[in-house]
């Protein structure tokens, strides 16, 4: 129910609002539902609003530790 | 509509075949769409060419009227001579008819008509003829425009649904999306999906060195509403046989891509005003592509898929990540969805 | 790309398969069937359009849940929506998605398009901007989940502090622990797991989730929308289920975190507060929506314009209310593909582009 896309935020132009990007394509964003957003930081962008930063480490560890169990089949939890 | 206190506007009486009637095509008609070869335009202009020939109409109302890359003066000669293109006819000459709003600003009715003069001269065809009428405020959607296109019809062209065979390789011109994007963005204001511009293009450039390929090409058709999906479904429904097509092997610029998914939208059923898609036999294939690929608005042209016997009237997508599922002609409008 | 350094792998092909293949592996131990609820409409969708279905198991059913947010409204609300705009002299601003949704009667916005006395937005950011932009009232449908839901509080905190007037709300928001309490509270019920909402988790976490897992005992793993992501909780629900346990797991760890977005939380607090909602199906449930709280009643539009309370009334013959519950499959309805296609829509699983009977039109059937 819910499209949300990830983007960079490349600028933070006032306390609401920053500007995302990917690629060539960039949009402004309101990040007032965002703790302390600063550029660089990874949001996945639902309607317009940033909701959440993505955790580019947890990404790594949710690919590695699937990646795992892709292999061998049981995993100890 | 602006009322008249914005600058001048077409009314009612510039309809009614008076002086007024007169003057507007006087003044904006003849100018732009008279010329050596046809200098008196008139009800009925008399021309010769020999046949074959194809015949064509279209009519065209974008909303808005104008949007990046293109708008619906550009839209409604590439549009018509793009149908004649795909159909293995050389466009020559179209006719313009007019369907006016009371209240359409003339400044917008000059850029539209600037741009449908434009886009004729580079499509090599002339306007032969036309109509104008005026309708009351609120009984038109602003300005629609009616072309018939008349071309010469290439003696070799082969062209039909039903002459395509199992094996046969599926091919686009370029990169898909585009078109519907600008459009909906423009219509909608939308901030996003603002920097995409319409691929607006005449295509015969392309569609040209294909028919040399005889009878081994097979089918061709641009891919405006519903996009690519619309086309090729309609090439598994009317030939009967099923499409294998690879979502990887479809070209789609990446901001293009990102903007889709923001909106909600699939690439693949996005209306396109310069691409098509062609289908020909497995042997010339790469030949095909090659002839594409030599022309720069076919720079990106790509085989996507082949026809076979299996699943007959469907296609079958093979998703980026290796998964199957139908590609089913789109149904009802675009608009930008939140979920 | 910058953002592909983070996407793409969630897309990667050979992933894909190696995951698909253990997937088949611990289902194919499991023997008999297992029902995963897809509780979002966007995973009803992206299940279909990536294609994942064929990579899984015969053995793995998916049953099309009422995360439609579309889908699940009431159609007196569309008919309170043409009433705002016809008899109370109100613009009405709304997402895409409710335009085309039909009232009982069968008229939808779509017939106000163009019109000017109806816009359709991206955005909640666009509505202070557009309300001082328009004369009279805007009113903008609040459908949706807890996803959109803060956003859209957001902006109508931002309306009000910048002394935006003539903005309204006519709240319908639905939120979705509530929702799955009554679907396995029914004695019908026959869900094995849950495949649970990634972007609605993003602002509710894990917590709320819990009571399926600890009084129903029924898995249930939040997953993204990524195809990676999306076979990575399929894998994590077939191990729970092979394995017998009941618990509440996070696959998409790199967007929800476990206690949620608090910021989000605290912004839609502000505006919103629990509410009794009229699910199409479901029926009335206490406590499963959010409406505005009293100190926001000046921008409370069903007040304001005095609208009338909704009743859920299906068209006869259409199933949405079974379908959306999981209890009748699309091809189980006697309207779907005859008088009911997404080119003449009855009922609202067929209009929204997320909705089941859409999804199965759209991308199923065809033996491919």
């Amino acid at each position: 129910m819910c499209l949300a896309v990830p983007l960079e935020l490349t600028e933070i132009l006032d306390s609401r609002t920053a500007v995302a990007t990917s690629g060539d394509v960039t949009l402004e964003v309101d990040v007032s539902l965002l703790r302390d957003p600063a550029p660089g930081d990874f949001v996945i962008v639902h309607a317009g609003y940033a909701i959440e930063k993505l955790d580019r480490d947890e990404a790594e560890r949710t690919l590695s530790l699937f990646d795992e169990l892709a292999r061998h089949g049981d995993l100890a939890d | 509509m602006s009322d008249a206190n914005d600058g001048r506007c077409v009314t009612l009486e510039h309809g009614s075949g008076g002086a007024l009637s007169r003057e507007l095509v006087e003044t904006l008609i003849y100018p732009r769409f008279g010329g050596e070869e046809y200098p008196e335009l008139s009800d009925a202009t008399r021309f010769s060419l020999s046949g074959p020939l194809c015949l064509t109409t279209d009519s065209y109302t974008v909303d808005p009227p104008f949007f990046p890359g293109s708008d619906l003066g550009r839209l409604a000669v590439f549009g018509t001579c793009n149908d004649l293109a795909v159909s293995g006819a050389r466009p020559r000459f179209l006719s313009l008819g007019l369907i006016i709003e009371e209240g359409f600003p003339f400044s917008d009715l000059e850029r539209i008509l600037d741009s449908l003069r434009d886009a004729a001269r580079e499509a090599g065809v002339a306007v032969l003829t036309g109509d104008t009428k005026v309708v009351p405020r609120g009984k038109g959607g602003g300005l629609y425009i009616n072309t018939s296109g008349i071309g010469e019809a290439d003696a070799r062209a082969r062209l039909s649904a039903k002459a395509i065979r199992p094996g046969d390789a599926v091919i686009v011109s370029g990169p898909v999306g585009a078109h519907g994007i600008a459009v909906l963005a423009a219509r909608e204001r939308l901030s996003v999906g603002g920097g995409i511009r319409s691929d607006c293009a005449f295509l015969y450039p392309l569609c040209r060195p294909l028919l040399e390929l005889g009878g081994e090409l097979r089918f061709m058709r641009d891919a405006t509403r519903g996009g690519l999906a619309a086309v090729l479904g309609e090439a598994a429904l009317d030939s009967g046989l099923g499409l294998e097509v690879s979502e990887s092997g479809v070209p789609v610029d990446d901001d293009v891509r990102t903007v889709a998914e923001i909106l909600g939208l699939h690439p693949l059923e996005i209306a396109n005003e310069g691409v098509f898609a062609a289908i020909v036999s497995r042997n010339v294939a790469d030949r095909a592509l090659a002839s594409l690929r030599a022309v720069p608005l076919g720079a990106r042209a790509s085989i996507v898929g082949s026809v076979v016997e299996a699943h007959p009237g469907v296609v079958a997508l093979e998703t980026a990540i290796g998964g199957r599922r139908v590609l089913g002609l789109p149904r009802g409008l675009l608009l930008p969805r939140i979920c | 790309m910058a953002t592909s350094r983070i996407e793409r792998p969630f897309r990667d092909r050979e992933r894909a398969a190696a995951l698909a293949r253990e997937i088949g592996r611990v289902a194919g131990g499991i023997g008999r069937e297992v029902r995963i609820m897809e509780v979002c409409g966007s995973h009803t969708v992206a299940l279909r359009q990536h294609g994942i279905r064929s990579l899984l198991p015969a053995n793995i059913r998916f049953v099309s849940g009422p995360g439609c947010p579309v889908c699940v409204t009431p159609s007196g609300y569309v008919a309170n929506a043409l009433r705002l705009i016809e008899e109370k002299g109100a613009t009405v601003a709304t997402f895409g998605d409710m335009v085309k949704v039909p009232d009982p009667s069968g008229r939808s916005l779509s017939a106000h398009q163009g019109s000017g006395r109806l816009r359709i937005v991206y955005s909640p950011r666009e509505l202070p901007d557009l309300a001082r932009s328009i004369e009279g009232p805007l009113v903008f449908l609040g459908i949706g989940f807890e996803t959109t839901a803060p956003a859209i509080a957001s902006a109508f905190l931002r309306a009000r502090d910048e002394g935006v007037g003539n903005l309204f709300l006519y709240a319908a928001f639905k939120t979705v622990p509530t929702a799955l309490r009554a679907l396995v509270s029914d004695p019908e019920c026959s869900i094995d797991a849950f495949l649970l909402p990634g972007h609605v988790s993003v602002v509710i976490g894990l917590e709320p989730y819990r009571f399926l897992a600890e009084e129903f005992g029924i898995p249930g793993v939040v997953g993204g929308f990524e195809p990676i992501d999306m076979l990575m909780a399929i894998l994590r629900i077939v191990i729970l289920v092979a394995e017998g346990r009941a618990g509440i797991e996070n696959a998409y760890g790199r967007a929800v975190r476990d206690a949620g977005n608090e910021a989000a939380r605290l912004t839609m607090d502000r505006l919103l507060e629990p509410a009794p909602a009229l699910w199409r199906g479901l029926g009335l449930l206490e406590g499963s929506g959010l409406g505005l709280k009293v100190e926001a009643r000046s921008m409370d539009a069903e007040a304001i314009f005095g609208l009338d309370a909704l009743v859920d009334l299906d068209p006869p013959g259409c199933r949405c209310a079974q379908v959306i519950q999981g209890k009748a499959e699309p091809d189980g309805c006697p309207l779907f593909g005859r008088s009911c296609t997404p080119d003449r829509p009855v009922g609202p699983c067929m209009v929204s582009s997320e909705g089941s009977c859409a999804a199965h039109f759209r991308y199923g059937g065809a033996e491919i």
